[in-house]
């Protein structure tokens, strides 16, 4: 137990650091998984067939290729694709995108491939004659898609975002690729150091299945709250 | 916004980009920093070894200041041609496969490989001369390889990917073995401690840090490997087309031999001087 | 872009694939023993075996599959009492620790997978084969597994998806699946890009065969 000490001799600090770490990338990704998925939705729902086949590209290549093929090609293609972007305007030097960005952006992509699921899914499933009252409202565009059409996918969406969030927290243990230390990798140095993998790798465990235990609690208030009225 | 206003703005942009491409007057150094006792990290988590010590000895030669990058192993050499770091220092050995994509500067060290294993094993006391070169084996070393190929036939043979180490096993030299590859040579220690592999194969002081670091009884069997597909020494790896800084670090190297700083340091790190 | 590496390393990377496909076919198949076994415990009465079994899917499901495999097999390898005993046979492989940790992992969904299946069997049909009197055994054999089954064929395909995508962590614990060669080739070319597309389409070509199968086989045992 000393093992998890905080302070010098023990891991606990860095542990619980890397945790933090862990939160950190997931929340980020999530959100970044919801820009992706805000803009390749239209596009698979999109009557346009080629913006219909590059949000089915989208989908069906990330989710079909396994996380850490993505997480390497992003991470050795992507830092390249932006340097090569940048050196057309004439910069050459290396472009420092630091550890955190990368691992949240490799992950934040693969979770938005399965958000733009759940959001198509959700508002296909919403009932068309809210789309025509909508409509005979006379409301704008904006107004139509704030006020009526976004509230009730979030209802339907959220319990499938639950599963989203479950896949992009245990995603985030892959990325150790990128340096970054959050749980896994800081489990992998502790358990190298002290020559303890079972003590250390058990522990993440522990760490992961605490985190999904406090999501789903922070999910079912969610739920209650976007329930009201049904 | 009017014509001065957008030339003020645009001149001071450009001089923040130009700003930021002069200022790397730092080296950046790339290095694994769990390979002990080339490269590793203290209980603190800040990179220490040999080679960090050479590196900051070098950069004071070369007369810039230089930043140590911590990289895993199998992404050495992209992260170096994608310019995250302008050097690899990281017990990489000097081989022609590797020239193909990155240059080397000269050796600064010398590595020699040993297979090891557990107290016990059955290939303990193997027949062989203390050490061989690959570069022109002569007739000693060729009876070693055949000695050696009898003796792994059939086992389970563990390195670190990417390695010489790795090129050595595939080689055919000693013919066909059960090959393991690992990401780390903590990884490779691990199993062959636990067991899961016969032998394994690495630097030699690799294995003797391990053994003293862990109380673990790893043992060193054959004869010592250098030469052949096990490189020519370990040098700076370099992105080709960085010809000034190469000749920077070749420069760097001289002094640090003339002046006795890299027998220095390496014999504080391995307990014998590893200098070339 | 390096089409001549892309064109060179297809035939090691597809006779690789043949081992991701064994480890998946493997693990799929101890797998949905696992996830039967463990549904019909979930919807046993007796409250202990229930709990367990639902600790068991909770456990599994929420921690990732990575740390399942690095536990099973450098945490198990640590124990040096496991190693003196005939288990060690078998956790000795990094082959058979992958399958433990894979089967497992997707056991505990598939029972998931099932379990709501069951479910979701309309009581109605179990209350009519009681009534022609067929004995509950028959009917849970007869009935209710098949039923079962076939409601649960889009979520378990896409379980098998999912599972085929796992199987590309064995690649960390030195077995040398479609990514272990992928990485391989790559720490000798240096041109990680390259051979990552040509992995990933292999990958993508092998869903899109495992979408289809699945797809008629929904048609095929679909209640029309």
């Amino acid at each position: 137990m000393e093992l998890l000490a905080f302070g010098k001799t023990g891991w606990g600090d860095e542990l619980f650091i890397a945790t933090l770490m862990t939160i950190a990338v997931s929340i980020t990704a999530m959100i970044i998984g919801f820009f992706f998925a805000l803009i390749f939705t239209p596009f698979k729902l999109s009557k346009n067939k080629f913006f219909n086949f590059i949000g089915n590209s989208y989908t069906t290549v990330i989710r079909g290729v396994p996380e850490l093929l993505v997480i390497y090609l992003f991470f050795f293609g992507g830092t390249g694709a932006v340097m090569y972007v940048a050196s057309i305007f004439g910069y050459n030097e290396y472009i420092e995108i630091n550890a955190f960005i990368t691992g949240a952006f490799a992950i934040g992509i693969i979770s938005g491939a399965y958000s733009t699921e759940v959001f198509r899914g959700a508002i296909q499933s919403i009932d068309k004659g809210q789309f025509e009252a909508a409509n005979v409202l006379g409301l704008s565009k904006f107004g139509k898609f704030f006020k009526i059409i976004l509230p009730q996918t979030l209802r339907l969406a959220i319990p499938n975002l639950s599963n989203v969030w479950q896949i992009t927290l245990k995603d985030t243990s892959l990325i150790s690729v990128t340096g970054l230390v959050e749980i896994m990798r800081q489990s992998y140095i502790a358990a190298g150091s002290t020559r303890d993998p079972l003590f250390f790798y058990s522990f993440a465990a522990v760490l992961y299945l605490l985190l999904t235990f406090l999501s789903m609690k922070i999910i079912n208030k969610l739920e209650l709250k976007y329930s009201r009225g049904y | 916004m009017n014509i001065l206003k957008k030339t003020i703005f645009s001149v001071l942009a450009s001089l923040l980009i130009i700003g930021n491409v002069y200022s790397s007057d730092k080296i950046k150094i790339g290095t694994e920093g769990a390979y002990p006792p080339w490269n590793s990290k203290d209980a603190s988590g800040n990179l220490i070894g040999f080679e960090v010590e050479l590196a900051y000895t070098l950069c004071r030669y070369i007369g810039k200041q230089c930043v140590i990058v911590e990289q895993d192993w199998d992404g050495m050499i992209p992260a170096l041609i994608m310019r995250k770091f302008d050097a690899i220092m990281a017990g990489m050995s000097i081989t022609d496969e590797r020239k193909k994509a990155i240059s080397f500067s000269q050796g600064y060290a010398d590595e020699v490989a040993s297979l090891a294993v557990m107290k016990g094993s059955d290939l303990e006391g193997m027949k062989t001369p203390a050490g061989i070169s690959l570069s022109s084996p002569n007739s000693d070393a060729k009876k070693a390889l055949k000695t050696i190929t009898a003796a792994l036939a059939g086992k389970t043979v563990c390195t670190q990917t990417g390695t010489i180490h790795q090129n050595f096993l595939e080689s055919g030299d000693v013919g066909k073995v059960n090959l393991r590859t690992y990401k780390t040579q903590d990884e490779v220690n691990l199993d062959l401690a636990s067991g899961r592999c016969d032998v394994a194969l690495a630097a030699a002081v690799a294995f003797s840090d391990y053994a003293e670091k862990s109380g673990k009884p790893v043992v060193l069997v054959g004869p010592t490997f250098s030469g052949g597909a096990f490189g020519n020494g370990v040098g700076v790896g370099i992105r080709q087309d960085d010809t000034e800084l190469l000749k920077a670090f070749n420069r760097a190297i001289d002094k640090a031999r003339k002046n006795g700083d890299i027998s220095r340091i390496a014999t504080k790190w391995f307990g014998f001087d590893a200098s070339m | 872009m390096d089409l001549e590496l892309m064109i060179n390393s297809l035939p090691k990377l597809l006779s690789a694939s043949l081992i991701t496909l064994k480890l998946l076919s493997v693990s799929l198949i101890i797998g949905l023993f696992i996830g039967l076994l463990f549904a019909i415990l979930r919807l046993n009465k007796n409250i202990f075996i229930n709990r367990f079994a639902y600790g068991y899917s909770y456990v599994f499901r929420g921690t990732p599959l990575l740390v399942q495999i690095f536990i099973i097999y450098f945490g198990l390898g640590q124990i040096e009492y496991l190693r003196s005993t005939f288990l060690w046979i078998i956790l000795k492989e990094p082959y058979w620790c992958a399958i433990i940790a894979f089967a497992l992992n997707t056991g505990a969904y598939t029972s998931e997978i099932l379990r709501s299946a069951f479910q979701t069997i309309k009581p109605g049909i179990i209350e009519a084969g009681k009534s022609l009197g067929i004995s509950s055994k028959i009917i849970f054999y007869k009935i209710q597994i098949p039923i079962a089954i076939r409601q649960s064929l889009p979520a378990y395909g896409n379980e098998i998806i999912l599972m085929m995508k796992g199987t590309s962590l064995a690649s960390t614990v030195t077995i040398m699946d479609l990514t272990g060669v992928a990485k391989y080739i790559i720490s000798t070319t240096f041109k990680p890009i390259e051979v990552f597309i040509v992995a990933g389409s292999i990958y993508l070509f092998m869903t899109f065969i495992i979408h289809n199968v699945i797809k008629f086989l929904e048609k095929k045992y679909s209640f029309n």
